[in-house]
């Protein structure tokens, strides 16, 4: 998290506020052009959004009262780093039936929680785990 | 027939002609609450209550913490606002419908309020809103000012060929998303390839989503290749909610991981879902959905599409179901979401259905007034029929201009459609070859080019496509490969815009409620917020924009009309000749028949609105007056050019007191000297009809009256054409030309006519 102020006024970034906006390997938003990608300079890691990205656009979404939307952005800026195979093996965990109990849900939020500091995220889950135990829903479908 | 025994009849032959009217293969069913048929009071809706203990929730809709379902679970602990839940619930239903239609209620009041309305509440109140009130409260409260369109681009072979001309024609046609899916899931990625490349021609700006499989879909994002999902399917039951194999916490988590891309995303959620997935727990359309939305909005997703979805023609053969898709996507927007507003499945066969489901979308505006116009033929549409297709795209631009509305789409001439399509199957063989893909032969960019649908092409097959995507998915080709490939082989202008378009994923920017691009800028909820608070405020056509939606194909101008009668003219002079003798007089001998011409018939207007040139129809009024020992006389008369009056004026020169009265559209009358002007004894009021043949009778009429003989009129028989609607406007321009030629004081003139042929 930073402390940089926005207003709905420095939406959007990438016009009014260029100078916040950076890929993934620092690149701003003028080196990202077609003649950097032609000679190879710019790849497709420069064009992922970055955590701090979408911590700005949460608070871009709190200036119009959108607390949930906000909420949503921190939670995805927590999952920018979770590699791509493990992100789909926590939605697949999150499927009803797919975990027999609450302790693997309770694994995955302890290891989001350890590895990429995802506190919302890991929190999220553990409120999963203690509803899916409420409503039977570690029960095995298939 | 036996004329002793009367046959009774056993039924009004008018409901067999019903019976074969397409409207009549629709499903219409029977409010059954109990079994989920209803479209806002199911057998089990509750009535809308909350009860808070030490802050946190312990009632909500009539069912106690202990009893909460996993839907109640996060609509309690994440949509509602514990701080103000117990006041907002206490306000009457009625006060918050009206809040909702009340123009000086600012959007932003009502979407606080909403924050503390449990699903049975926002349902009770948008249930009391008649279908006027739902779209004007739509358009009041929907997030983003700017109105926009979503369209389909999918066909029945997969062809990559096609899927980038027909992208890059929905681009032209204006749609700020397309969206395509896979008649073989295994063909994904070469659809998302086309897709994505054709939506970078011409302009750039179009959002694009490959709808598949969730893990796949995630991962052509990625790639870089679709730049928004929507997939994200809510239910309002637990039970259909599991059968769908999710739950409200596993598809946040999704909402989140969409974030976490880079990748722009709503909900998918609408009337009817639970039903057809057979856990509708005897609650009713309305009320479900309302849970959805509650959930959607709790879940952190910037948008949803909803109004029935799937499920729309179910919720259409439910009476009320129409309005109540109104009354969802209302709940949609009063809740502050995006809303692809449905109009997505062919609700039913007719065509009359169709129009009418669409027209208070298109008046009250919407950020996606279809969550998926079919932009191609029905029969290529892989996610099957929309409301509005590929047939009808130009029925739409015309509504458009009919009501001054802005459905986001605006006409193109047809060189612009051949360009761009040319354009985008090159840039795409460009790009398979140099990422060797294939190599299209012009054989089958031509066929593209050309074909409306892929019955018409000489492409690829599905089996051929299968092997392309296998290669695109295995190599891992991204969009940068795709770039690249473009700027190598001269597409420059497709390369910068695609890279414009991934690069909206750095800054997010587009993530944010009801993010479009128009003309290379992101504008959302945040930086064109409705602001309707009454007439001249919220939305406005510009004059530009206003250009734009009227400027259909074929218009009828004044100088074409003229122009045409120009080409006429031609023929005509070498037809007849029109001399005028002396000023006309009254005439002395009882077997003659006046035929009264108008200021402009032969001399600027040369044929009738039937398309009889002006000689061939004197000729057939003369040759029946002969036809009965009668003597035709033409006189031109100037002080008018209404049938009316030139046919009296002609009957008062006439001998025998019968005279015709002819326009140049063809418009005739035969009238009496006696009678008054309206009254006359027989008139062709359907010029447009009116064939030679008809000319001839009037004509021996005409004879008949002069004799004294009472003839059978002349019936022009009518099939129910629009005439009006095929001709007024023509009518209106060459009546203008009569009208002008006219002169008060000027005498009638006895006409000498001379066919060709004749001496």
């Amino acid at each position: 998290m930073d402390d940089e102020k926005l207003e709905a006024q420095d939406y959007p970034l990438a016009e009014m506020r260029r100078d916040l906006v950076r890929g993934r390997r620092g690149k701003s938003l003028d080196q990202l052009d077609l003649a950097a990608v032609e000679n190879g300079d710019v790849v497709m890691e420069d064009l992922k959004i970055t955590a701090r990205a979408l911590e700005l656009q949460a608070k871009i979404a709190r200036t119009g009262n959108r607390e949930k939307l906000a909420e949503n952005f921190e939670r995805g800026a927590e999952l920018v780093e979770v590699p791509q195979d493990y992100l789909m093996e926590i939605y697949e965990l999150l499927r009803p039936g797919r975990a027999r109990d609450k302790h693997v849900l309770e694994k995955v939020a302890e290891n989001l929680r350890a590895t990429y500091n995802a506190n919302h995220m890991a929190r999220f889950i553990e409120e999963a785990a203690e509803v899916y135990e409420a409503r039977g829903l570690f029960a095995s479908r298939f | 027939m036996d004329q002793s025994t009367p046959h009774k009849p056993n039924r009004w032959r008018r409901f067999s002609q019903w019976d074969e009217r397409p409207l009549r293969l629709d499903n219409f069913a029977v409010d059954d609450p109990e079994n989920g048929f209803s479209a806002m009071n199911g057998a089990n809706d509750p009535q809308p209550d909350i009860e808070v203990k030490n802050g946190r929730i312990v009632v909500m809709d009539g069912v106690g913490v202990a009893d909460f379902d996993m839907i109640d679970m996060f609509i309690a602990r994440h949509h509602l606002d514990v701080a103000t839940v117990v006041e907002t619930m206490a306000m009457p239903s009625a006060e918050i419908a009206r809040m909702l239609v009340d123009m000086n209620v600012p959007r932003t009041d009502l979407v606080k309020l909403a924050h503390g309305l449990t699903p049975a509440k926002l349902a009770e109140v948008v249930a009391q809103l008649t279908a006027m009130e739902l779209s004007f409260a739509y358009s009041k409260m929907r997030a983003r000012k700017t109105p926009g369109n979503q369209g389909h681009v999918t066909n029945a072979k997969d062809d990559p060929l096609q899927l980038v001309a027909d992208a890059a024609t929905a681009v032209a046609f204006g749609f700020d998303e397309i969206e395509t899916t896979m008649r073989v899931s295994r063909n994904a990625w070469s659809n998302a390839l086309a897709c994505c490349v054709g939506a970078a021609v011409g302009r750039w700006g179009t959002l694009f989503q490959c709808s598949s499989e969730e893990a796949e879909e995630l991962q052509i994002g990625m790639a870089g290749f679709s730049s928004y999902a929507e997939t994200v399917s809510v239910y309002g039951t637990e039970k259909a909610f599991i059968d769908g194999d999710d739950t409200p916490w596993s598809k946040a988590f999704l909402t989140s991981a969409y974030a976490s891309r880079g990748i722009k995303m709503r909900c998918t959620s609408g009337a009817a879902a639970e039903l057809l997935m057979g856990f509708h727990e005897k609650k009713s359309l309305l009320y479900l959905e309302a849970r959805c939305l509650c959930m959607q909005r709790a879940m952190g997703a910037q948008g949803t599409q909803n109004g029935g979805i799937d499920g729309a023609p179910l919720a259409a053969s439910i009476a009320g179901g129409v309005r109540e898709l109104m009354a969802e996507n209302l709940l949609a927007v009063w809740l502050d979401l995006e809303c692809a507003s449905g109009n997505d499945a062919r609700s039913s066969e007719s065509e009359i259905r169709i129009g009418a489901k669409i027209l208070p979308y298109l008046i009250s505006g919407s950020d996606f007034i279809c969550s998926g116009f079919g932009t191609i033929l029905k029969y290529d549409n892989s996610f099957n029929a929309s409301l509005f297709n590929g047939e009808e795209l130009e029925e739409f631009l015309v509504l458009q201009r009919d009501f001054e509305a802005d459905g986001g789409l605006a006409p193109v001439d047809e060189a612009r459609i051949l360009d761009v399509r040319s354009r985008a199957v090159d840039a795409l063989a460009a790009v398979f070859e140099e990422l060797d893909l294939g190599s299209p032969t012009e054989h089958m960019k031509n066929s593209v080019v050309a074909a409306s649908g892929s019955d018409e092409t000489e492409s690829y097959m599905p089996r051929d496509v299968a092997l392309i995507s296998d290669k695109i998915k295995t190599r891992g080709i991204t969009v940068v490969d795709v770039i690249k490939a473009l700027a190598k082989r001269g597409f420059n202008q497709e390369a910068e815009h695609l890279l414009s378009l991934v690069k909206l994923r750095v800054s997010g920017d587009y993530l944010q409620t009801s993010a479009i691009i128009r003309n290379g800028r992101v504008i959302s909820a945040i930086n064109d917020a409705n602001d309707y608070s009454g007439p001249g405020s919220g939305y406005q056509l510009s004059e530009q924009r206003r250009e734009e939606i009227i400027n259909i194909r074929d218009q009828l101008t004044r100088d074409a009309v003229l122009h045409k009668e120009k080409t006429f003219q031609t023929l005509e002079t070498t037809q007849i000749t029109y001399t005028k003798v002396t000023d006309a007089e009254r005439g002395e001998r009882d077997d003659e028949v006046v035929i009264g011409i108008s200021p402009a018939f032969g001399l600027k207007l040369f044929r009738t609105t039937g398309d009889h040139p002006l000689s061939q129809v004197l000729a057939e009024l003369m040759a029946g007056i002969k036809a009965k020992g009668l003597r035709p006389r033409i006189v031109r008369f100037h002080h008018t050019a209404d049938t009316s009056f030139l046919g009296l004026s002609a009957a008062s020169l006439s001998g025998s007191g019968i005279g015709i009265g002819i326009q140049a559209k063809g418009t005739a009358v035969i009238h009496h000297i006696d009678r008054l002007p309206h009254n006359n004894l027989e008139l062709f009021s359907n010029a447009p009809i009116t064939r030679l043949e008809h000319y001839r009778k009037f004509g021996e009429n005409a004879g008949d009256y002069a004799k004294g003989i009472l003839p059978e009129p002349v019936v022009v028989p009518t099939r129910g054409e629009a005439l009006g609607a095929r001709f007024h406007a023509r009518v209106a321009l060459i009546y203008a030309i009569e009208t002008s030629l006219t002169e008060d004081e000027k005498l009638p003139e006895e006409i000498d006519v001379q066919f060709a042929g004749e001496k």
